[in-house]
C-alpha cells in the first residue's frame, strides 16, 4: 500500500515536470529569491522591506490573473560571501528558484553574479553598490538596478568639489563595496583637481570610529569622505560631532546614506549632509502614493530607495517573463534589456547592455529639524542629474560583454 | 615633530588614550562577568543582550518617562538587574548542578530570543540618543580633542571597576559570597541564606552590563545588535585575563583597549581581529589566562 503510493506519486511527480517543461515556466512557478541582510547593520535598508517591495511588484503586476504563479522566499546572507553562495547554489539547484533579488554587500552580490552566471539564471541586484557588477564583472544573467558607486561618487563627489571641498581623507569599508566606492570617489575628486590626502581602511561593521576619526582630523583634509554604509555611517557620523570634527573646520561626505540612517541619526544630527540617492519616497505623487502603501505594510517604516529598486526590478522581470513566457534566466534577462522600463517609482528608462539600468539620480542634502513638516520628510532634492550623465559611460565600465560587439 | 614608526608621537598619544576609553568599555562589561563566572561558576552568554538592554532602558526612560541622563545611569541599571533577578530565579537556579555547557547554552538561547525580540521590534539601524548637556563638546589637549563625555566614561568606569573589587576582595559581604562559593553548604550552616545572595550577584552583575549599556548609549547608536557584536571580544577579554579573576578582567580589558587602540594606527585592517590572536597566544603559553589561578 505505502509502496503503491509512493509509486502514484513519483509517477504524478514526473507529469508534472513533463508538464511544466512543455510551458516553459520551470515547477510551473516563477520563484523568486530575496537574499539580504535580515540581520544585521544593512537589514533596515533592504531586509523585509525587500521581501515586501518584490510581495508588492507582483500584485500589481496582477501576475495571478495574467496566469502567472509566482512564489516568494527569502534567506538572510549574513553579510558573509560564503553562506550567500551556499544559499544561492542551494536556491538554485535544490529549490528551483529562478530570480535572485536585492542582495546588498558588494562582496556577497559579486560571488552571487557568479554563480547566476554559471548556473544561467537571473540575479536582479538593488542593494549592492559596487559598480564592478555592470564593469568587469558584467553577466549577460545580472542586472544591476538601483544605484552604484560610480553614480554616488559623480554626484556626491563632483558637488562637494564644485563648492570647495578638494582636499579628502577616506574612511573606508574593508571590503569590495568600500574599496570600489573609495576608488571611484577618488577618480573624480583627482579629475576634478581635488586631492586625496590619506584615507585608512576599518572593518565592516566597527563600533567605534574615535581613532579613525583622529586620524582624519591629524589629516587637515577638508572633507572628511565616509567610503562605508548603515550602521557604519551612523556611527561614525554621531561619533565625528562628538570630536568636533565639522566644529573644527572640517566637513563630513556620506558617500552612501539611506533614508533609515538618516532616521536613525536624527535631523539634529544628520542635518546639511550631502549625498546622492537614485530615488527618494516624496519625489512625486506616484512615489508618494506607493510608499503610503508599503509604510502601511512595513509597521510605519518608510521604503529605501532600495525597497524601492526592487520593485522596480521584480516588475520588470515579470513583465519579460510574460512576454518570453519563460523563467530560463539569460532568455529573460535578455528581454528584460530589449523592453524599455517604465513603472511608477522610477519612471521610464532602459536598461543597457552591460547590465546597467539607468534612470536620473537626485543630489539630496538633509533638512534642519525646523524645515521637516512630517515623518520621514528629510530631504531637499538641490539637484537632478539626467539619466545619461547619472551613471559610467558603456564604454568606460570595461564589460566584457560589451567589446565583444 | 618626533616620530614613533612612521607615527607622529602626538597621534600616538590620542590613540593611546582612546584605548584606554574603549579599554573601560571592556573593563566594566568583562568585570561583570568575571564576578558572575567566579562567583557562580555561570557563563553568562546574555551578557551582551543585558548590556543592549540598558541602552534601550535609557532610550526609554528619556522618550517615555523624560527621565535625562543622570536618573538612567540608576534606573537603567535597576531594571536591567531586576530581570537578571527573574532569570536566575526561574531559570538558572535549576542548572547550578549540572555541567556548565547547560548555563552556557540558557543564556546564549535567551541572549538571542532577547536580540531577536528587539530587532523585530525597532529594527537594525539604531535609534538616536543624545549626549547630555554637560558633558557635550570637549577640550583640546594639544596632542588631540577629548570630548567631555569620553574622560567621564573613563573615570565613572574607573570608579566601578575598583568599588567592585574592593566590595568583594575586601569586606565582609564579599568575604561571604566568597565563601558560598567555595562551600555553600557551611555558609549557609553559618545561617546566611546562600541562594538570595546569589541571586542579588547574578543581578548585579547583569546591572553592570546594564550600566555599561547607559553609558555607550550617547556613543554608539542605540542598536539591538550593539550587545552581539561587543560580548565576543569582552568573553576573549576574560579568557586573556583568566575566567573569574575580577582584578584580570579589569587591567586586561583596559590593556586591550590599548592594544586595539594602537591597532588602529598601524594596521586598521586588523583591528577587531588582534584581540583574539592574542587570545590564542595566551591559551599556547599560560592556559589559564594571565591572571587566572588554575
Amino acid at each position: 500500500m505505502n509502496f503503491k503510493r509512493k509509486v502514484l506519486s513519483a509517477a504524478a511527480m514526473l507529469a508534472l515536470t513533463a508538464g511544466a517543461a512543455q510551458a516553459q515556466i520551470s515547477g510551473n512557478v516563477v520563484k523568486i529569491g530575496v537574499l539580504n541582510d535580515q540581520s544585521s547593520l544593512y537589514a533596515d535598508l533592504s531586509g523585509q522591506g525587500s521581501v515586501l517591495a518584490a510581495k508588492m511588484a507582483i500584485e500589481d503586476f496582477g501576475a495571478a490573473k495574467k496566469g502567472i504563479k509566482t512564489e516568494v522566499i527569502f534567506a538572510d546572507h549574513q553579510n558573509k560571501a560564503d553562506v550567500g553562495s551556499q544559499i544561492a547554489n542551494k536556491w538554485y539547484d535544490a529549490e528551483g528558484v529562478d530570480v535572485i533579488v536585492d542582495t546588498p554587500n558588494s562582496g556577497v552580490a559579486l560571488a552571487v553574479n557568479q554563480i547566476t552566471k554559471d548556473k544561467k539564471k537571473a540575479f536582479l541586484v538593488s542593494g549592492a553598490a559596487t559598480a564592478d557588477l555592470s564593469g568587469k564583472a558584467c553577466s549577460p544573467n545580472t542586472l544591476h538596478w538601483t544605484y552604484d558607486t560610480w553614480m554616488l561618487a559623480n554626484g556626491t563627489g563632483n558637488a562637494i568639489v564644485k563648492t570647495g571641498g578638494d582636499s579628502w581623507f577616506f574612511l573606508t569599508a574593508d571590503y569590495a563595496f568600500g574599496h570600489a566606492l573609495e576608488r571611484d570617489t577618488e577618480a573624480v575628486v583627482l579629475k576634478t583637481g581635488g586631492k586625496v590626502l590619506g584615507k585608512v581602511r576599518h572593518p565592516l561593521n566597527t563600533q567605534d570610529f574615535s581613532s579613525f576619526l583622529l586620524q582624519a582630523q591629524a589629516s587637515k583634509a577638508k572633507i572628511v569622505g565616509l567610503a562605508n554604509a548603515g550602521g557604519d555611517t551612523t556611527n561614525a557620523i554621531k561619533q565625528a560631532s562628538e570630536f568636533g570634527i565639522v566644529k573644527g573646520g572640517q566637513n563630513l561626505a556620506g558617500l552612501l546614506v539611506f533614508l533609515t540612517d538618516v532616521h536613525a541619526l536624527g535631523l539634529e544630527k544628520a542635518q546639511g549632509l550631502i549625498f546622492t540617492e537614485s530615488w527618494y519616497w516624496d519625489l512625486n505623487d506616484a512615489s508618494r502614493a506607493w510608499t503610503k502603501r508599503f509604510a502601511a505594510a512595513n509597521g510605519g517604516k518608510y521604503p529605501t530607495m532600495v525597497h524601492a529598486g526592487v520593485y522596480s526590478a521584480v516588475l520588470h522581470y515579470l513583465k519579460a517573463v510574460a512576454a518570453t513566457k519563460t523563467d530560463d534566466g539569460t532568455k529573460v534577462i535578455a528581454e528584460m534589456k530589449k523592453l524599455p522600463t517604465d513603472d511608477p517609482l522610477f519612471g521610464k528608462g532602459t536598461v543597457r547592455a552591460d547590465g546597467r539600468k539607468v534612470h536620473p539620480a537626485y543630489l539630496v542634502e538633509v533638512k534642519k529639524p525646523s524645515e521637516s513638516k512630517g515623518p520621514y520628510d528629510y530631504y531637499k532634492v538641490r539637484a537632478t542629474i539626467p539619466a545619461d550623465q547619472a551613471f559610467r559611460p558603456m564604454a568606460e565600465g570595461g564589460c566584457p560583454l560589451v567589446a565583444a560587439k | 615633530m618626533t616620530e614613533i614608526f612612521g607615527v607622529p608621537t602626538q597621534a600616538l598619544f590620542g590613540q593611546l588614550l582612546i584605548g584606554l576609553i574603549n579599554g573601560s568599555f571592556y573593563a566594566l562589561l568583562s568585570l561583570g562577568l568575571a564576578v558572575i563566572f567566579g562567583l557562580l561558576n555561570i557563563i553568562n552568554f546574555t551578557h551582551g543582550a543585558q548590556y543592549m538592554m540598558g541602552a534601550f532602558a535609557a532610550y526609554f526612560l528619556l522618550n517615555k518617562l523624560g527621565l535625562n541622563y543622570w536618573w538612567a545611569l540608576v534606573l537603567a541599571p535597576l531594571a536591567v538587574g531586576a530581570t537578571g533577578v527573574i532569570v536566575e530565579r526561574l531559570m538558572l537556579s535549576r542548572l547550578y548542578k549540572l555541567d556548565h555547557l547547560y548555563g552556557l547554552l540558557l543564556t546564549f538561547g535567551l541572549a538571542l530570543i532577547i536580540q531577536g525580540a528587539f530587532r523585530h521590534e525597532y529594527g537594525s539601524a539604531g535609534l538616536p540618543y543624545s549626549i547630555p548637556e554637560i558633558l557635550s563638546g570637549g577640550t583640546n589637549l594639544g596632542f588631540m580633542f577629548l570630548p567631555k563625555y569620553r574622560a567621564w566614561v573613563i573615570v565613572a568606569s574607573l570608579a566601578v571597576c575598583v568599588g567592585t573589587w574592593f566590595v568583594i576582595e575586601r569586606t565582609k559581604l564579599g568575604a561571604y559570597l566568597r565563601a558560598a562559593t567555595e562551600n555553600p553548604a557551611m555558609v549557609q550552616a553559618f545561617g546566611v541564606n546562600v541562594p538570595r545572595m546569589i541571586t542579588l550577584t547574578y543581578g548585579f552583575g547583569v546591572a553592570l552590563a546594564g550600566l555599561a549599556g547607559v553609558m555607550a548609549a550617547p556613543i554608539y547608536q542605540v542598536n539591538p545588535l550593539m550587545g552581539a557584536d561587543t560580548i565576543i571580544v569582552v568573553f576573549a577579554v576574560v579568557v586573556i585575563g583568566g575566567m573569574g579573576s575580577i582584578m584580570g578582567a579589569v587591567i586586561t580589558g583596559f590593556g586591550l583597549g590599548v592594544i586595539e587602540g594602537l591597532t588602529k594606527v598601524f594596521y586598521p585592517e586588523a583591528s577587531n581581529t588582534v584581540i583574539f590572536v592574542i587570545m590564542a597566544i595566551v591559551l599556547m603559553i599560560r592556559p589559564q589566562g594571565l591572571f587566572g589561578s588554575r
